[in-house]
């Protein structure tokens, strides 16, 4: 994870009170890895929006009797063991994989940053005190606070988003405390304080608007590592319950199927290989984008 | 890099490349797959099916000998006899029999091991048989003599099951890790996780007979892993093997024999009477009638299965066809519901055990009941919570599906802790009335009766018996078809 300490250089190099330059879009545009990360990115979330309003077929309706079926016209990649839509299955389980991501990475962003921008500005013990418990947070990985959480709460969509936001809670805390401590080290700072603000006003006014790009980067890749541990969970039968389509229970499905049908996993598992490598391209393109001395050096 | 990935690609070809030639060529070893391992080795103190998969006829053996066709053999009873009104056995014992360990085998033996299942600490999973022993005699060394509380035409049949089996009374409670019987077979090692292998005793009664001098049992629970290792040649048979699938490519594969048997199976969609408003009987039907039992078979278990309407199944004794009790009818559904008072959508848990019947079984029955206004709150849960919560202890669910694999267990059902929570005193009456009738005849018709009272009672929603497929190679000759208890007999085992 070389994201903290990337982002923390970045962070060192924006000029006070600097916002990204004016000709951002035209930047942008420009950006190949931005471009095709921003557009993955948004054929996922086109799809669940999409799945919303209209799917094919119902991805609820199993019709045993077309079950297996190959790629047809009525049905564009096929079905699947019950005789469900495939197509339709995929779009209803992006929306799965999209709130998946959203509520887990608000959860560690909330938390992640509330608590290093206490810890960036109160010092002292205070802030050992929130560094040791991410410490020993961060020891726990995702899939193993899940099951702890499913023994106690049972299995279900809501015990494993959980499980995914409190893990990634530390990730936050500690590139938040990090680049806050550089910002707090500045002369900009120093006046501040000399002009007589608190450590709230100075961390709302001076701190948190200066490591903002640094965040949106890190929540994108916390994204994607967030729809990767949503479908290892739900692979493991931990995740979203059937019967709500889910990516990592249709690979879950497939899997007793690889000699009949391999296909049926190809379409899953490209489906989160798109979106992980789309929130990806899309959190490196904003960082280039973000980061005033990168941008100059191109 | 790239050197280090091709020593890896080289190391990866060597170690994979004489595999397949490991299971060829040899002619008196045999390597057997199996779904589940067996928790220990004592079928006399637990439940567990895999136990008997591994130990019946193999390591121990009992009085009678349930064959392929379902019928009953001596086996280390020479021969039997019944009183006239089947509430008294006198069992003729084989002579110069010994156990593993040395110890003749002798009617003490045999007395010692029913009254071991019959003790108020026994976990023995048919202990009821054996408290309704009155008496166990022992006149003199070959001869045991059984009397019981009521008649019991099938005593010789129930006798050959895994709970039946012989123990040596000095050895019995290490049984567990150390397994002494008087089989052909004792155990060689056991791999925790991973593999067993039984290895034949060389002082077994009739050694010339048994041609395999070593069966290595490797324990694949993935459906996909088995076929696997079946195509492979890892493994040269795999009785109910998990591969409904791929059958298609094992039946064009000249390597192999596809063996599909029947079985006393009967896979249910347990129906928790114990809670409202599961406790009328107007909704209970109205779950059966949601039920489209034929597309349940095609899509739980690929078609591998025959319909049932009652807890009994086609081949037994008084076997009739119940189907009809409760037919695929959702309109009837929900009037039965509007009858019955509930008001829809009507919330229910449906807990859901790991095998692919119950899983994929379990959704279509949710989608099923969806079009009648019943709501199945689907749980996927372990097969330790699945007993703990469900089966034993608290009964905390309202729908599940299992399968039930144990012959003739229409006594759970008169069971007042059982989970289904069913509770009929007319039941009750008659299944003693059927245990208290000798003659076939009149047992079949109270049969007949039970069956129809169970459906009509919708007890559960009786769904399928399954069928059983066993993937075998073409060369090994001797592996049963048909299944009527859980149990791989090695002794008849042989390469061509």
């Amino acid at each position: 994870m070389s994201a903290p300490l990337t982002a923390s250089a970045a962070a060192a190099a924006i000029a006070p009170g600097a916002r990204p330059a004016t000709g951002f879009w035209r930047r942008a545009l420009r950006h190949r890895s931005f471009v095709l990360g921003a557009g993955l990115s948004l054929l996922v979330l086109g799809a669940a929006l999409l799945s919303l309003v209209w799917t094919p077929w119902s991805a609820y309706d199993i019709d045993v009797a077309s079950k297996l079926h190959p790629p047809s016209a009525a049905h564009w990649l096929g079905t699947d063991v019950l005789g469900r839509d495939i197509v339709s299955l995929l779009l209803v389980g992006a929306r799965s994989t999209i709130m998946v991501g959203v509520i887990a990475v608000g959860i560690g962003l909330t938390f992640g940053v509330c608590l290093g921008l206490i810890a960036a500005a109160r010092k002292g013990w205070i802030e050992e005190l929130i560094m040791r418990l991410s410490d020993f947070t961060f020891a726990f990985p995702a899939v193993l606070s899940a099951i702890m959480l499913a023994a106690v709460a049972g299995p279900g969509m809501l015990t494993s988003t959980t499980a995914i936001g409190i893990f990634q809670i530390p990730t936050f805390v500690r590139v938040t405390r990090g680049s806050a401590n550089a910002i707090w080290a500045r002369e900009f700072v120093l006046a501040a304080r000399a002009a007589g603000k608190g450590s709230f006003r100075i961390t709302i006014e001076h701190v948190l608007p200066n490591i903002l790009s640094i965040l949106i980067v890190q929540a994108t890749i916390q994204f994607a590592l967030a729809i990767l541990a949503e479908a290892a969970l739900s692979y493991l039968g931990l995740g979203t319950q059937p019967p709500q389509p889910s990516w990592g229970r249709m690979l879950n499905d497939a899997q007793t199927l690889l000699f009949q049908s391999p296909m049926l996993a190809v379409y899953p598992g490209a489906a989160i290989a798109i979106a992980v490598l789309g929130l990806n391209l899309l959190g490196d393109g904003l960082r280039d984008l973000l980061d005033p001395r990168l941008a100059r050096e191109r | 890099m790239l050197r280090k990935l091709c020593v890896i690609a080289a190391v990866a070809m060597l170690t994979a490349a004489p595999l397949p030639s490991l299971a060829q060529g040899k002619k008196d070893s045999v390597v057997m797959g199996m779904t589940l391992e067996p928790p220990g080795l004592d079928p006399t103190n637990a439940a567990a099916a895999a136990i008997a998969e591994v130990t019946l006829y193999n390591i121990y053996e009992t009085l009678t000998k349930i064959n392929e066709d379902g019928s009953v053999s001596p086996l280390l009873a020479e021969s039997w006899q019944a009183s006239p009104d089947l509430k008294t056995y006198t069992f003729k014992l084989r002579k110069g029999v010994k156990f593993h360990n040395g110890e003749p085998f002798d009617s003490a033996a045999v007395k010692f091991s029913y009254e071991r299942a019959a003790a108020p600490a026994s976990t023995n999973k048919d202990r009821s048989l054996y408290q309704a022993f009155t008496s166990v005699t022992t006149p003199d060394a070959d001869t045991i003599v059984i009397a019981l509380k009521y008649s019991e035409p099938n005593l010789p049949f129930l006798l050959g099951q895994a709970s039946g089996s012989i123990v040596e009374p000095k050895s019995a409670p290490t049984d567990v890790t150390q397994p002494v019987g008087t089989g052909p077979y004792t155990l060689g090692s056991w791999a925790k996780g991973s593999s067993m292998t039984l290895v034949k005793w060389p002082e077994y009664r009739n050694a010339a007979a048994i041609k395999l001098a070593k069966v290595t049992i490797r324990f694949i629970g993935d459906p996909a892993a088995q076929v696997a290792a079946l195509l492979s040649g890892d493994v040269d048979a795999f009785p109910r093997v998990g591969a409904a699938r791929s059958l298609a490519q094992f039946k064009a594969d000249p390597r192999f024999s596809v063996l599909i048997g029947g079985s006393k199976a009967k896979t249910i969609v347990g129906i928790n009477e114990r809670k409202k408003p599961l406790d009328d009987v107007r909704v209970r039907r109205a779950i059966l009638a949601a039920i489209d039992r034929k597309a349940m078979i095609d899509g739980a278990v690929d078609g591998f299965g025959t319909p049932i309407g009652s807890f009994y199944t086609p081949g037994s004794l008084g076997y009739v066809d119940t189907t009809g009790i409760n037919p695929y009818d959702p309109e009837l559904a929900k009037k039965l519901l509007a009858e019955a008072g509930v008001k829809t959508p009507l919330e229910l848990s449906l807990k859901l055990p790991p095998p692919a019947y119950a899983r994929q079984g379990g959704e279509i029955l949710a989608a099923q009941l969806a079009k009648v206004g019943i709501i199945a709150k689907i749980e996927n849960v372990e097969w330790a919570q699945w007993l703990s919560q469900v089966f034993t202890g608290p009964h905390n669910y309202d729908l599940t599906i299992v399968s039930h694999v144990e012959p003739f267990d229409l006594v759970k059902l008169t069971e007042p802790d059982y989970y289904l929570g069913y509770k009929s005193e007319a039941f009750n009456a008659l299944y003693q009335q059927i245990m208290a009738t000798p003659d076939e005849s009149g047992r079949a018709k109270l049969l007949g009766d039970a069956q129809r009272m169970l459906a009509t009672d919708a007890v559960a929603g009786f769904l399928f018996q399954p069928q059983w497929i066993t993937i075998a190679s073409k060369k090994l000759k001797g592996v049963w078809k048909e299944v009527p208890q859980f149990e791989n007999d090695f002794s008849t085992w042989s390469w061509e």
